[in-house]
């Protein structure tokens, strides 16, 4: 079966109107002599970049960590999908808040949450950001914002719901963002959700990032009607797709939709149409589909396109590799951290199941 | 009756007044609560407990969901996340296995999952039990398997007092806590004593001294198992009857000290028999008090079978006294 976003190009469509995309392409070569309003859009780019090569490279590195049994379990990876996380988070502000899946490193990465302490809870350490009794799958960060790290699919979608629910009884101008795939989609959770927010006004940002694949199974096999944004809409939220392997187009529509939300009218849903290049999980065979359709999804890789984009602002051609440099030594950081960190204690194994007794 | 007196005579009053009174002080004292589920609001609860406490505190705070378990639950801890001190009901428990990925798979877990970052103060209250024809959807006693779950409370107010003062300190709960409302007991009426401090909802109740037999039930059993105990002393048998009032954490220690005195336990639960909270306070008597037991434990539990409509059917599928009755005699020999 040939899986592609038959509605994509409507998605790049509607990014098309962004500002900065359209700049993007008439701005003029040289970084040296641009003025200052286009350094601060090639500065950001790159920051862009920045994120995105993070999660594939930390990503990278997992792959190698769980071939040499250093990390186990179930591990997700994001790769490829970069795009959506990074341009998505781009919309938020620390205030706001975050719930994420099972396939949420790159979310948290984005989010700020610190490589060191995502990849210590991999090793089940004592510095990882769950205290070692989370695992890849379920990244919390309570400072940052970060409510996980979901492995349930759409369980996340009522806990996003109730936060926004939160914000809005409290009068606090917040957005809580909520990432799910086309898989929880077809969850009831969703659908109750969807009708719920709309209902109360909700403060939400519902993204989907469709795969196009619920583990094994594609998208024509799991939904009767494949555009997930129209039956959105259907709740009468504002929804639309976008191009989700177009950091600029997936940034621009978060703006939009935060801005939305933030105004007061309830949620807004996005359907960022994007791939991800890796197997469902480190124990998926990847028998469902055809490697002709992977390398077809690589060759819009989201990373590569921005970096061309940006070396065509006039960026020296090595800049990617000095990119790449400082974000591989922040991961050599993260791991050689967490090879160092003491294993969380198997006295402690107790500890977190309920709150301890407040003493007075 | 003058306002001097109004303050100090007992004032009789049901279970279900009993609840609509501890939900009214927690709303007055606390703007973080909130009461949310289907029909809470306009049509004042399926039960009748919120009835009048819309008009009291507005659509916000008693709000009426949609029929979305799974969806309003988990939004209740959610909320409970982002600072609210939400209380939700279920209209049934077994409504509430629609929202049961939502309670264990977040409720309880959240708070152990993220390394003890994210506490959910939520209070879940639903209906549990049978005896009113409802039939099988809207029968079962299910909080036994509520309270197989690490990481939540469970809590069965069985007498008006208790309906009246459990929730203040659930809600103080920095964790997830689950009220079994018996169908039954909503009628009952009873005139708590007005004075009464808060109730410790760590501790089971003795609601009846005895020397013979220990009969530990809770919820909706606890009128049987009294009634029961009331005929026992007719036939010479002095039955001691400990309501257990919190299914999870389970108070052994009140449990072990009576049946040491007593030597003889009978367990009491509209549950079915297998896989049961009885059988599990029956292996925590033979792990703890076997050399204490005169007779093995005996168990009364329902039928195994969905909960019949027909009255005669019904009946004779539940708990009666005198099963309670038959059980402690045997116990006793």
């Amino acid at each position: 079966m040939k899986a592609d976003h038959t509605a994509t190009a409507r998605g790049a469509r509607g990014t098309s109107g962004s500002k900065q995309a359209r700049s993007a392409r008439r701005r003029p070569a040289a970084a040296k002599r641009q003025p200052h309003a286009a350094r601060e859009a090639t500065d950001h780019r790159r920051e862009l970049l920045r994120q995105m090569l993070l999660i594939r490279r930390f990503e990278d590195r997992c792959v190698e960590l769980y071939s040499a049994a250093k990390i186990r379990g179930f591990v997700h990876l994001y790769i490829g999908e970069e795009a959506v996380a990074v341009g998505v988070n781009q919309a938020l502000t620390e205030a706001d808040a975050v719930v994420a899946t099972y396939r949420e490193h790159g979310h948290a990465l984005a989010r700020g949450v610190p490589a060191d302490s995502i990849m210590s809870e991999m090793y089940g350490r004592s510095t990882g950001c769950s205290g070692g009794r989370g695992g890849s799958m379920h990244l919390f960060d309570a400072a940052r914002r970060f409510y996980g790290g979901n492995a349930i699919v759409g369980g996340g979608i009522p806990l996003a719901c109730g936060l926004a629910l939160a914000d809005r009884m409290r009068g606090e101008n917040r957005v809580t963002c909520c990432f799910f795939g086309d898989g929880a989609f077809a969850e009831g959770e969703f659908h109750e959700v969807a009708n719920l927010a709309v209902l109360w006004r909700l403060p939400l940002l519902l993204v989907c990032e469709n795969n196009l694949y619920a583990m094994g199974t594609a998208l024509s096999r799991e939904h009767a009607q494949t555009d997930l944004a129209l039956r959105a809409a259907s709740y009468g939220m504002p929804a639309w797709p976008v191009d989700g392997m177009d950091v600029l187009a997936v940034e621009a529509a978060a703006r939009r939709a935060a801005v939305a939300v933030r105004a007061g009218g309830g949620p807004c849903f996005l359907e960022a149409r994007t791939y991800r290049y890796r197997a469902h999980s480190m124990y998926d065979p990847d028998r469902y589909r055809d490697k002709a359709e992977i390398e077809r999804w690589k060759s819009r890789d989201p990373i590569d396109a921005l970096a061309d984009a940006v070396r065509a602002e006039g960026e020296p051609a090595g800049f990617v590799d000095e990119i790449a440099q400082k974000v591989d030594a922040e991961i050599d950081a993260a791991v050689q951290s967490a090879e160092q960190a003491p294993l969380e204690p198997v006295e402690g194994l107790l500890r977190y199941v309920t709150s301890p007794a407040e003493t007075s | 009756m003058t306002a001097q007196t109004t303050g100090t005579k007992p004032r009789r009053i049901t279970y279900r007044e009993a609840m609509r009174e501890a939900l009214r002080e927690a709303l007055r004292s606390d703007e973080r609560v909130f009461l949310m589920g289907e029909d809470v609001g306009r049509y004042g609860g399926c039960f009748g407990v919120s009835l009048g406490l819309l008009e009291e505190f507005g659509p916000e705070r008693i709000r009426d969901t949609p029929l979305s378990e799974s969806g309003f639950v988990g939004a209740g801890i959610g909320a409970a996340l982002g600072g609210m001190r939400p209380i939700v009901e279920i209209m049934t428990v077994n409504f509430s296995l629609l929202a049961l990925d939502q309670i264990l798979n977040n409720a309880a877990t959240l708070l152990h999952m993220s390394g003890g970052q994210l506490a959910v103060p939520l209070v879940i209250r639903m209906t549990t039990g049978a005896g009113r024809q409802v039939a099988a959807q809207h029968s079962h006693s299910l909080e036994g398997w509520y309270a197989h779950i690490p990481g939540i409370r469970v809590l069965a107010p069985a007498t008006v007092a208790d309906a009246r003062s459990v929730l203040a300190p659930a809600l103080a709960d920095p964790d997830p806590v689950l009220i079994f409302e018996h169908g039954g007991l909503y009628n009952a009426s009873d005139d708590p004593d007005p004075s009464a401090g808060p109730v410790d909802i760590e501790r089971a109740a003795i609601r009846r001294s005895g020397t013979d037999a220990t009969v530990v039930t809770f919820g909706g059993c606890l009128p049987k198992a009294l009634a029961a105990a009331d005929q026992l002393a007719g036939h010479g048998v002095s039955a001691e009857v400990i309501d257990l009032r919190s299914l999870r954490p389970l108070d052994d220690a009140t449990i072990m000290s009576s049946v040491a005195r007593t030597h003889h336990a009978v367990v009491v639960d509209e549950a079915w028999r297998t896989g049961s909270l009885a059988a599990e306070i029956s292996a925590r008597i033979t792990e703890q008090a076997f050399y204490e037991l005169d007779a093995p434990v005996e168990r009364v539990c329902s039928a195994e079978v969905p909960i019949p409509y027909a009255h005669q059917l019904e009946e004779a599928a539940l708990p009666q006294a005198a099963d309670i009755v038959a059980a402690v005699r045997k116990a006793v020999g």
